[in-house]
Order: structure tokens, then sequence, then C-alpha cells
């Protein structure tokens, strides 16, 4: 990409001797490099699904399963990068595609991440036969699964609210279209981009735990990492082996925040849009270091220079030109394209209905709209309660700036932390003191998502600009009318974006938090994530395909009915011109 | 600067623009335009607000196609933006991402040089427009001023054969504007720019006169050239100079006509219920007529000298004019602008006696504000959605202006009490 190379060749002022720095620097970048290195020699070993991998629960063969682990999410990412710059480019630029690839965005959004795995991993396993790489490629995409539909519409939107005037001042200099794309559209979508990025991560750490042991019917497939680490332990129900990943796992998300998205934030300030410069300047030790390096300055300013050569060349397609005669009516284009889209469509649900019809009954129908009913129940009361607790202790914390300083980054720490890593210590008590499953399970699923209520709250109560709270105070406004009338409206919006999240991490966990083990003991929430969960292990696909459609329709009912409603009334009432 | 003959710059052949309204039916926005750039000119264009003058320069640099008559660069016919031709943008728009060196070879990209000659150029166009110093400061950390030089110097650093300048000084404080304005005018005497001729749009009519060698005076609704003003004045220009206020005078009195004129005539068409309303709050108004009827005024002011003195901008000032010469407030004429009795009985009352008055006035001269309230009244409920009335407006008038004509509407109607508006619901109401 080409901001790197603004990165790397610095500003003007560097002194072009070699430092501590440059020691510190190389030190690290070859750390960096070395691991990934490795991890990526193991990625490709030939592998027999009969004999899966021999995981160790010693805790010193942790750190490589972190690294195991930290080089699936790196993987996914790079993925999700290179489909949102194509996917969303796409959709952006040609009207037509526009019409499929954004519904299909909204329903692929909406299909919770595990139910893909299930599918798909017979699907890799089969593509790269007799070789880790098939079930890592599995892996890797439910992560992508995570992150891409959301990053791949903040890049469609940024493209679609480009400043009028930057798309002038870039025509009237006759930007190619490659040219346009990196010096206009990409620069201008970037802080979106790393922001969904960020979100998309602390998602993602859930999901590569939760698809390092997968078992789908007959294949049984532990990669090693983290997430097959503590299933182990759960098998063996060793509560201390827990207790290390744990650890394990928050040394190694503290070090991606500091080696990656630091550095990614901070440099990413630059791409703000706003001409004024922001009150906090988002900082990074790393990237300073880098960029006060000398000798990594010098060395790498060759590799900058050609990125950016590469940037600026022109590169124009030679776009073929259809003669005018030939050039169909714009009206019967559509048409035509709209005929193919329908043929498609109409071939692809006989081709469901073929596949469904002999195995799934009405009654199954049912059984997974009941089903769904629970979980949507659970979901309803779980965000409620959350609410209930979060929303005053966020509001506590955020109006006392110095505090908030402190619970912010542990706010956003806690949602990046995958629960599941969790959940073994929350059924060892429930298997304790006997308690029922349909009940206590429930708070699994708001374990890792409730913190995004927390942090959103802080961040509104925060903002929440001064001169009301003193208006509030002057005209004393207390009690419950300082919550209804000044406070709850002024943090609205914000709560609302923390609640969409969370309720949509909610549905997501759900299936693996209705239904869990410890050693022999399985308990069963009922629900239908444990629907889906059972059809999983008994690798019956029709079912699992209807679990994973009904879950869909409610996500997208609930966003349509409750969510984009409440969004809605948040940006139009709390605006003030 | 002589005005040669030749092969224009830039000409424009019958050019009218018009804008799709959603029903299909096209809202004109420019009708029949013919100019001409020559070789050493600078040649303004000079219209209030929504006169269609910035579409017009978007046109002479290819970025907007007209719906009809043709563009021609140097004797060629222009379909896209060509090279030769740069623009300076009123909001600058600059790249926030880019340094203030990268900024200006982002002129040159387009042009697949060498870098090294690249940055040479970059370099030239930096130290000529006086940005020495600030090639690796980001446009964030420079104040309004330093920005536009960087929008300046990427202009020029194309070397461009004509320049396209969209209001460049609108954004910046007075002083600022003055300095960049003379710096500019320097440069094109000393002819140390490559550029063969300039236009300028604007709104400010000083600048237009200090600045220019002839001025297009544009009409609104649809826009057209109304007038041409030569100023044959030398550079440096001075604005106590008398010939200048002449000139100055004059545009005043040319703009003002053309507004009377667009007033009466869109009071004709479907009994005055589509015409264009100024935005201007109830307040301002007060304030105006406060103002005028004041010492030194007493009631009777020249447009130019109110300007000045009150250093109101010239769109501003306009907007405030329109609307008291709609409500028959004020009388515009020849540049300047006269109370009525009604407007000084207006600055003579309490709030309730103004309320009354600015009612009474809205109810009789806005025909608009008369058919809400009437149609308000024939309703049982006294509701009435608001798109009832817009839908009306967006049929004659372009989106734009149906909705600052509505926000004016809005804001009248519930100073002077005729209804209430609930923006929750959009929605009209008399209590």
């Amino acid at each position: 990409m080409e901001h790197h190379a603004e990165v790397l060749l610095g500003e003007v002022w560097n002194q072009r001797i070699p430092s501590w720095r440059d020691a510190v620097a190389v030190v690290l970048l070859l750390a960096i490099i070395m691991l990934l290195g490795s991890g990526a020699r193991q990625m490709v070993q030939p592998f027999t699904l009969s004999q899966p991998s021999a995981i160790t629960l010693a805790p010193a063969a942790l750190p490589y399963y972190a690294l195991r682990t930290t080089m699936r999410m790196l993987a996914a990412l790079v993925a999700s990068l290179l489909f949102t710059l194509t996917y969303a480019t796409c959709a952006a630029k040609s009207r037509r595609a526009e019409m499929i690839l954004i519904p299909l965005l909204d329903v692929l959004q909406s299909v919770p991440v595990l139910g893909y795995l299930s599918f798909t991993v017979v699907f890799f396993v089969a593509l790269v036969p007799g070789n880790v790489l098939g079930p890592e490629l599995a892996a890797i995409f439910a992560i992508f699964t995570s992150q891409a539909w959301n990053m791949a519409f903040s890049f469609y939107q940024s493209l679609r609210t480009i400043p009028t005037e930057l798309d002038e001042a870039s025509r009237s200099f006759r930007f190619s279209g490659w040219q346009r794309f990196w010096r206009l559209e990409v620069p201008f979508a970037m802080p979106g981009l790393v922001w969904n990025m960020m979100m998309s991560m602390s998602g993602g750490w859930f999901f590569v735990v939760a698809s390092e042991a997968i078992a789908v019917g007959s294949i049984n497939i532990a990669l090693p990492g983290v997430g097959s680490y503590v299933a182990l332990a759960i098998q063996q129900r060793n509560l201390a082996a827990v207790g290390w990943a744990i650890l394990a796992m928050t040394v190694t998300i503290l070090l991606y925040d500091q080696l990656l998205f630091r550095p990614l934030v901070a440099w990413a300030d630059k791409f703000r849009y706003e001409m004024t410069a922001a009150p906090i300047v988002p900082r990074s030790w790393v990237l300073d270091l880098f960029r006060r390096a000398a000798l990594i300055q010098s060395l790498s300013a060759p590799l900058g220079q050609t990125l950016r050569g590469m940037v600026r060349a022109r590169l124009t397609v030679p776009r073929p030109r259809w003669p005018a005669a030939l050039t169909p009516p714009q009206r019967a284009a559509d048409l035509i394209w709209w005929g193919i889209l329908l043929a498609a469509l109409g071939g692809l649900g006989r081709t469901l209905a073929r596949f469904a019809e002999p195995e799934i009954s009405w009654g199954d129908v049912g059984v997974a709209v009941a089903d769904g009913g629970l979980t949507l129940l659970r979901v309803i009361i779980l965000i409620v309660l959350a609410t209930l607790i979060w929303v005053p202790i966020g509001v506590g914390v955020g109006l006392r700036p110095k505090l908030a300083e402190k619970v912010q980054p542990v706010a956003q720490f806690l949602a990046a932390f995958p629960a599941n890593l969790l959940f073994p210590v929350v059924v060892y008590l429930i298997v304790r003191f006997a308690l029922d499953p349909k009940i206590w399970l429930s708070p699994l699923m708001i374990l890792g998502t409730q913190w995004y209520i927390l942090f959103n709250v802080i961040a509104g109560a925060s903002a929440f600009p001064n001169d009301f709270r003193e208006a509030a105070t002057c005209f004393r406004i207390k009690g419950w009318r300082w919550w209804r009338e000044v406070i709850l409206p002024g943090i609205f919006p914000y709560y609302v974006t923390g609640a969409i999240t969370a309720s949509g991490g909610a549905w997501n966990a759900s299936i693996v938090a209705e239904a869990v083990s410890w050693g022999p003991t399985r308990l069963d929430g009922s629900g239908l994530g444990a629907y889906i969960a059972r059809m999983t292990a008994a690798g019956d696909y029709p079912r699992i395909a209807l679990g994973v459609a009904v879950m869909s329709v409610m996500v997208v009912g609930m966003n349509r009915a409750l969510w984009r409603p409440l969004y809605a009334l948040a940006e139009r009432r709390t605006r003030l011109a | 600067m002589n005005v040669q003959a030749g092969t224009p710059i830039v000409e424009m052949r019958s050019v009218g623009k018009a804008f799709a309204k959603p029903s299909g039916e096209p809202i004109p926005v420019l009708v029949d335009i013919n100019l001409a750039l020559h070789e050493g000119e600078i040649v303004g264009l000079l219209g209030r607000s929504g006169s269609g003058k910035s579409t017009l320069l978007r046109i002479a640099g290819g970025l907007i196609q007209p719906t009809s008559g043709a563009v021609f660069y140097r004797g060629q016919p222009l379909t896209a933006p060509a090279a030769g031709i740069a623009i300076v943008f009123q909001s600058f728009a600059l790249f926030p991402w880019l340094t203030v060196l990268e900024n200006v070879e982002v002129g040159l990209d387009a042009l697949g040089l060498a870098p090294a000659e690249a940055r040479r150029r970059a370099m030239a166009a930096i130290d000529l427009i006086g940005l020495d110093g600030f090639q690796t400061a980001y446009p964030r950390e420079l104040s309004g001023g330093m920005r536009q030089r960087v929008g300046f110097a990427r202009a020029t650093v194309i070397e461009p054969v004509l320049l396209l300048m969209d209001e460049p000084f609108s954004a910046l404080d007075v002083l600022t504007a003055e300095t960049l304005r003379s710096d500019f005018i320097d440069l094109w005497i000393q002819r140390q720019l490559p550029t063969k001729s300039v236009l300028l749009v604007t709104h400010n009519i000083e600048e237009a006169v200090l600045m220019c060698d002839r001025i297009f005076v544009l009409s609104t609704n649809p826009g057209r050239l109304a007038a041409e003003v030569p100023v044959l004045l030398p550079h440096p220009r001075d604005r106590g100079d008398a010939e200048f206020r002449g000139i100055v005078d004059e545009l005043y009195a040319t703009l003002t006509s053309r507004m009377t004129e667009a007033i009466g005539a869109q009071g004709k068409i479907h009994g005055g219920l589509v015409q264009p309303l100024p935005a201007v709050s109830a307040n301002r108004i007060a304030g105006f007529i406060e103002t005028l009827v004041a010492r030194p005024y007493e009631g009777r002011a020249d447009l130019a000298t109110i300007a000045t003195a009150l250093d109101l901008d010239v769109k501003d000032l306009f907007q405030v004019a329109e609307a008291l010469h709609i409500m028959e407030l004020a009388e515009l004429s020849g540049g300047s602008i006269k109370l009525t009795a009604a407007g000084r009985v207006f600055a003579q009352s309490g709030t309730d006696d103004r309320k009354r008055l600015f009612g009474e006035h809205l109810l009789h001269f806005v025909p608009l504000v008369a058919h809400i309230r009437r149609v308000l009244l024939e309703r049982a409920n006294h509701l009435a959605p608001s798109v009832r009335f817009e839908s009306e407006l967006e049929d004659h008038l372009s989106s734009s202006d149906a909705e600052q004509t509505l926000r004016a509407v809005i804001g009248w109607g519930r100073y002077a009490e005729l209804f209430t508006y609930d923006a929750t619901t959009r929605a009209f109401s008399i209590p």
C-alpha cells in the first residue's frame, strides 16, 4: 500500500546515522519476521484427517499456539482487506453490480459466523487434500467472515461519500482510475476502514478460538492454537490449563494491540478528512520508533519510493468501447440484467428446494423457529440486563475523565478478549453447583459483548458537552429527571451503537454458548444456537442450513424492526443543526 | 492588459444547463450563455448565490457537460477536463493526507513526468507562491490563507493556459483575502505566470472590480448573462478612486435591478406561489431595519456603503435586501435601499406590533405563506404535511432553492405566529 511508503520515508529532519532506536527497531522487525515465517511454514505441513495433530497441555507450548492463532488472524485480515478493496469498489463503481452486491452483503453480514464454518470446512479440506492447509484455510475463512463484511460496508460507504470538491479536483487534474483509487479513494476511506478493522478484530479472537477445534460429523480437527488447547483442557477437565490459556491470550491481545493496531491507528490519523487538528492525537511508541530509526529509514527509502511510484503511475487500462450502434439503450440493458438475475435466483431457489425437500419437513422448521424464539428471548433479556447494569456504571465513569481514561482501555480489552476462553470457568461452576443450564448458560452469550455497551456509554458520557451539565446543575435538575432529560438523551446514539454490536455478538455466541461441555458432562441450554451446535456435531447439513437460515432471518428481522429505527431516531433527535 | 484577437482560449456558444426534476421535468439553471475568454485577460462572473455561476465555471473546466450549446477550448470541442485547464476551489479541495509538496505534485501526476522533474517543478511553484518552508506540513496545520496558497501552487504548477477560480477568497478572512489577491495580481501583471487567461467567479463586487478586465453579471433563475462591464483601470487599483467607486456602484445598481426585475417576474408565475425566497431569519431582517432607520442612514442607504460599513458579505446583504423588498418593508432601486412607510413603523414598534405587521405583510406579499395559512384554515384539524407544499415547489425550483424557500417560510411564519411547524412530523399547523 502506498502510505506505508510515506511512513517509511519519514520526515526530512531525520539524521541518517544509526542510533539506539535502530537497534531496537531492527530486533523488533527481525523477531516479527522470523516468528511469522516459522508460523507460516507450519501451516503447510502434511496432515491426515484420521490423526489430528497432537495438542499438549504443557504451558510451555502456549507461546507457540498463540503464534499460530495470531497467524490465522493476520491471514484473515489480509484476505478481508483484499476482499474489501475489490468487492466494495465493484459495488460502488457499477450501478448494476451494486444491485446484487449490496443486498448480498447485508445477508452475508447476518449469517452467524460459526454457521459458515460447518459448511466450509468440508470444502477446504477437500480443496487441499492431505495438507494441514485445508483446515487452516477453513479456520481463516471463519475469521474472514467475522470481519470482511463490515469492512466492505465501510469502504463502500466511504466511496459513495467522497466529498464533491475532492472528486472535482481529482477529475480536473485528470487522475487515471488507478491514481484516483490510491490517491483519493483509499486514503479517504482509511479512518473508517481502520476503525472497522479494529472492531472486527475484537470479534475475530472469539471466532479464531472457536474455529480451531472443529468437529463436523466425522471430521475432527484440532489445529495447533489457543482454541484447541482450551478444547483439550475442557476434555480433560483441567482448570489450571484454562487459566494458562487465558493468560496467554491476554498477553497475545496486548502485544497485538501494541505492535499492530496502535501504530495503525496513529498512522491512519493523517487520513482524517476534517481540516482541524484532533484534540487528542493517537500515538504509538512502535510507530515513533520506526519513524525515528535512521538506519531503517534510509534502508526502506528505496522501497518507499518504488511503492510511491507505483501509486502515482497512471496505469490506464484501455477500455473496449462498444460502437454506439451496438450499445443497447439503458432501459433495455437494465431489463436484460434483471432478467438474468431473476433466472439465476430462480435456479438457485429450485436447487435449494430440491436439496431440502426430502430431508426437511415443516415440523423441522417449526422446531427451529421455536428454538429461535427462545434464543431471541434470551438475547432481549440479556441486552436489557446488560443495559441496566452498564449504562449507570458507564455514565458514572464517563463523567469522570480521570477514571474514564483508566477504565476505557480495560473495557476495550475485555471486548476484544475471546469470552469462550472463560466459558469453562462458568461451566465448571454450573456443574459444581448443579445449576439449571437453561438459565445459567444464557449469560455466556453476552459475556464477551456486553463490554461494547460499557465502552460506548463511557465514550458518550465523556463526549457529553460540559455546558449541558452545567446548565442542568444550574437549573437544579436532579435524580430521575436528570437521567431522563439530560444524560440518557445525551448518550443515546452511543448506547445504540454499543447495543447493536452487543446484540449481534450475542446471536453469534449462542452457537457456542447454548451447548457446552466439561469433560464428559454435556450441558444443553436448548435454543437455536444449541440446535445448530447439535446438528453440526451430527453432521446433519440440511438442518444446519435450516438453523443458520432461521437465525439469519431473525437477526435481519431484529435489525430492521428494532435497531435501525432506534439508530435513525438517535441520529435525528440529537442533532442541533 | 490588452485584449488580443485570434482564437479565444475558451468560447461558449449558446450554452444552457438544466437539471432534471424527480418528475423528469427539466429546471433550467443556465440559459443561452455566449462568452469568450481571450488571451491576456481576467474575466469575472458576478452573480448572487443560485445564479449558476459555479456551474458555468465547471462547464468551462469540462467537469460538467452543458445540456445545450457547445464549449470550445482553443478551438477544440471540450467534453472532459483538458490538459492546460486548472481550477482553484473555494474550499481549497486539498488532500488532507498529503503534505504541501505532495499536494502540489498531485497536479503533475496526470502528466506522467519523471519524479525528479516533477519535484523540481513543484518546488518552483511553491517558491513562486510563497510557500517555502511549508513543504512537509500537512494542510490541517496551515491557516486558511496558506491552504489557499497551496491551492494556487497546485493549480499553477501544471502551467495552465486557463485558470478557473471559484470564489477563491470567499472562505478567507478580509485581511488574508486582500493579501492573496494582491499577490496574485502582482504575479499576473509581472507575467510570472504561464497562464494566458483567468475566469474568476465571485459574489464580491469589489473583488471583481479589483481584479478583472471584464465583468459579466449573471441574473438568477435561470442564470443569464445580464450585463457586461469593462474595467479599464490600470493595476494596482485603488478602492478609494472615484472611477473605481463608480464601477462598483454601477455593478450594485445592475445587480439590484436584476433582482427587482426577477422578483417582479416570479410574482407573476403561478400567482407567486413558487417564488424562491431567501432564507433570512426574522431577527436579521429586524436588525437590518433598525440599522437602516438610525443615523447616518435615516431610512436610505447605498448598498455599497452599507456593505462596507457593516462589513457584510455581499451575499448576505443581498439576501436581506431581497427579503425586505419582497415584503415591501423596503424598496430597492439603483443600488440603494429605502425603507417604506411600513418599514419605518416596524422599526418603531414593540415586539407584538412588529409581529402583527410582519404577519400582515407576509400574507399580502408572500403568496406561499398565504397559501399555507389558507390550507391550514380550511382543514378541520388545522394540520398539513410539508410534503404537500414541497412537491409544489420542487416542480418549479431546484431542490436546494425549494428547501431554502421552505426554510424561509417556516422561520417567518413562526415569527409572525401565523402557523407552527413540527420538525418531527414535518407538518404545519395552527395551534
